[in-house]
């Protein structure tokens, strides 16, 4: 790397992948060898900067000007004006939605100002696909010290003291899990990596993959010699193509380096690493449903104990870690527990990360030290609602958890304290929603997702959660009477206190929460005020016809200069029409 | 044959296309714990045949020696694997919370009018296969449409006849 005076970093996740990065990195690296710079300027893909409703990024090193929302066609404007003139280009740089001001450093922006980043350490500053990168930011130290310098005791006691939980939702200490295993009797043991990012709308999981594979790696490795397992299973969602792909790469180079494989830096510990892909079921996410699938069969979830650290994959004493989770070992083996644990809360150390999506102004991936309050995450590092709307809630542990309202946007977060205020920590979505949003809605949309997900084992969740979506469709057909809230409580309760496994003991939590907050929304409903379509005012419209063209559903009907209809009973309530209408004549429901 | 659903159901294995069939067997032989990797082999016959008849299921398990009702149960059991042929195009849209919240189901309205098809079907021209499919992480794009492989992020209402038609153009 020293050779080069320049490095433009390009952002090459998902989102951006999608936002045309991969051509705007071969523009750059097209248009620096036209002009000769090839050998003095590099070009490095990157993972994730975690900005992502910004993408895609380009940063500038050792500049570092970060510019947003970068088209191909800008490539040949920040060669000629930034890397040859040393000018900014004003118009790519990110602006304060508040201040109205230009930020050329990311390290100045409200996004970045209050994050503290462990897990997603590397996303953004190191190309995933090269492990020289990865070495020469400490990468494979940890693995080196605890295989030379470590007994397996020793390790499981730093990350104990560490007070790592888990982040895939269900909060239990790292260490204590892998002291069960190790405990386990048995000379055949497994890691196993849960890469099965299912809840709708969390994204840290994908980003830490695709930005840092090998932090995955080195991380399984260890906890395979503290527990004494020789194989790591990285179970990955076929949803992730690009992450597969640089799991796929980083795990060859490493092996290629002796990083994995045989007698590893000498201390005569092997350890080795597949991949197996699920297939899209939300209920593998649950450990051993997770296991059943990784065994080729259906993701059915069975009673615990027995624990998969004494009977898990195939049968043997098995660890199972959630990718955040194991992206924080690495720095607390080598910067030690003391300095983790004095992170965070009483009860939750180190970081979480966030995926902060919605009705947000900056949507990406947001880290922060346990303890941050959701007003600091959602208005400043989220820099506010859209389009200057009211907030009105939001949604923390996706399907499983419930919605947060203003009155505790100021309790400091960590897994105890979510709870009390009647949501969950879960795998860390959050998704933030605004006036508009239909309460009542919403609750549907997580009702119809984890029924869809249930996997029919048993009873509660398999007929209640179905029952539960009937109820809420008849509430939003209007169909419904005030005696269908009762039932939904009850039935709500019931399936929490007798569903099988995690998935549905916290199903009806969106439902049950949703009614606490909003009675109100559920009660119009139930007593068939709500109008759900869209009217058009007879005195204000003059028949311009826009609204009748923007209907993608043509349900508006009328002659031109006489007012519109629109059939309430096609109507999708898109508000496309309340969009294009100039004369206020669109009245919402 | 009928299967549960009371639907005649083709199980003859000799109709499946013998160059793929190929392929996919060397995939098995390649596999040391075949049963283990039931889902593996199924993702490589998707990719290969575009979806999972109930034939080729019937060849796989014979294949691999399990009953073809465990192997109909797994690919039922996953939302990625589909038992009905795809058009031309599959249009996919997120159902992710974050882009539920910004207007996924109003946008899949929209589709479904334009095209005249419910969810996972497919149109009568064979062209277009729409379906709503689980989050795609790029939730900073929100609404994100999914036409075989491109992304469309921010996508209104408006844009989805426009989408349509720039495929249909291309035909």
């Amino acid at each position: 790397m020293s050779n080069y005076r320049m490095h433009v970093m390009v952002c090459a996740g998902t989102g951006c992948e999608a936002a045309e990065s991969k051509i705007i990195i071969e523009n750059f690296k097209e248009e620096l060898k036209l002009k000769g710079y090839d050998q003095e300027i590099q070009v490095v893909k990157t993972g994730c900067f975690g900005f992502c409703g910004q993408g895609p990024i380009v940063k500038i090193q050792p500049d570092n000007v970060f510019y947003v929302k970068v088209t191909p066609a800008d490539v040949k404007e920040i060669i000629e004006e930034h890397i040859i003139k040393g000018r900014r280009v004003e118009r790519l740089l990110f602006e304060d939605p508040k201040e109205k001001v230009k930020l050329e450093k990311h390290d100045n922006m409200d996004f970045y100002k209050k994050q503290y980043r462990i897990a997603l350490r590397n996303c953004g500053f190191i190309n995933p696909e090269d492990i020289e990168e990865y070495i020469a930011f400490e990468g494979y130290e940890a693995l080196g010290k605890v295989l030379t310098e470590m007994q397996p005791e020793d390790v499981i006691e730093i990350v104990k003291a560490s007070g790592l939980r888990g982040r895939g939702g269900g909060g239990f200490p790292a260490g204590v899990k892998w002291g069960f295993t190790k405990n386990s009797p048995g000379d055949e043991k497994y890691v196993i990596c849960n890469a099965d990012e299912g809840d709708p709308g969390a994204f840290m999981d994908r980003s830490i993959l695709e930005g840092d594979p090998h932090s995955i790696l080195e991380a399984m490795a260890i906890a395979g010699y503290a527990t004494g397992a020789n194989s790591g299973i990285v179970y990955i969602r076929a949803e992730y193509p690009l992450a597969i792909k640089r799991l796929e790469i980083a795990i060859d180079q490493a092996r290629e380096m002796g990083l994995l494989g045989e007698n590893i830096f000498e201390s005569g510990f092997d350890f080795d690493i597949i991949l197996k892909l699920g297939a899209g079921a939300f209920v593998c996410g649950e450990e051993t449903a997770l296991i059943h699938s990784m065994e080729g069969c259906r993701g059915e979830p069975t009673k615990k104990p027995p624990f998969p650290a004494e009977s898990g994959y195939r049968g043997k004493p098995t660890t199972v870690n959630n990718v955040e989770t194991l992206a924080n070992v690495c720095p607390i083996i080598l910067k030690g527990s003391e300095w983790f644990s004095s992170i965070g809360t009483e009860t939750s150390k180190g970081t979480k990360v966030f995926a902060l999506a919605g009705k947000v102004n900056n949507v990406g991936l947001v880290e922060v030290p346990m303890g941050t309050t959701l007003r600091e995450i959602i208005f400043e590092i989220g820099g506010g609602i859209c389009d200057g709307k009211k907030f009105k809630a939001v949604q923390t542990g996706g399907p499983s958890g419930g919605v947060i309202t203003e009155k505790d946007l100021d309790t400091p977060i960590d897994y105890e304290s979510i709870k009390e205020i009647g949501s969950m920590m879960g795998s860390g979505g959050m998704i933030v929603m605004d006036e508009d949003n239909d309460m009542v809605e919403i609750a549907k949309f997580y009702l119809d997702f984890t029924q869809d997900e249930s996997c029919g084992k048993c009873t509660p969740c398999r007929i209640g959660t179905k029952r539960m979506y009937e109820i809420l469709e008849r509430l939003t057909n209007l169909e419904g009477d005030m005696e269908d809230l009762e039932k939904l409580v009850d039935l709500g309760n019931m399936i929490k206190d007798t569903a099988l496994c995690g998935l549905g003991q916290t199903a009806p939590n969106p439902v049950l929460s949703t009614m606490r907050y909003f009675p109100e929304e559920y009660e119009a409903y139930a007593k068939r005020e709500k109008t759900k379509s869209y009217r058009i005012d007879p005195e204000k419209c003059i028949g311009c016809t826009l609204c009748a063209k923007a209907c993608p559903v043509n349900c508006i009907t009328g002659k031109v200069k006489e007012a519109h209809v629109i059939d309430e009973s096609a109507c999708i309530a898109c508000g496309a029409c309340f969009t294009v209408c100039k004369f206020d004549a669109v009245i919402k429901p | 044959m009928k299967n549960t659903k009371g639907k005649f159901v083709d199980l003859d294995t000799k109709k499946l296309d013998i160059e793929k069939l190929k392929e996919l067997d060397a995939y098995i032989e390649s596999l040391e714990d075949k049963e283990g990797n039931l889902i593996h082999v199924l993702h490589k016959g998707q990719s290969l045949f575009g979806y999972l008849p109930e034939n080729l299921q019937l060849y796989i398990a014979r294949k691999i020696g399990l009953p073809a009702s465990k192997v109909n149960g797994v690919v039922s059991f996953y939302s990625f694997f589909t038992q009905k042929p795809r058009g031309k195009h599959t249009i996919s849209m997120c159902m992710g919370t974050a882009c539920y919240v910004k207007g996924a189901d109003k946008i899949f309205d929209a589709f479904k009018a334009e095209l005249n098809v419910g969810n996972n079907e497919m149109t009568e021209d064979k062209m277009f296969t729409l379906k709503d499919i689980r989050c795609v992480g790029a939730c900073g794009l929100a609404p994100v449409v999914l036409v075989d492989d491109k992304v469309y992020g921010h996508v209104t209402v408006e844009q989805v006849k426009e989408i349509i038609d720039k495929y249909r153009k291309e035909d």
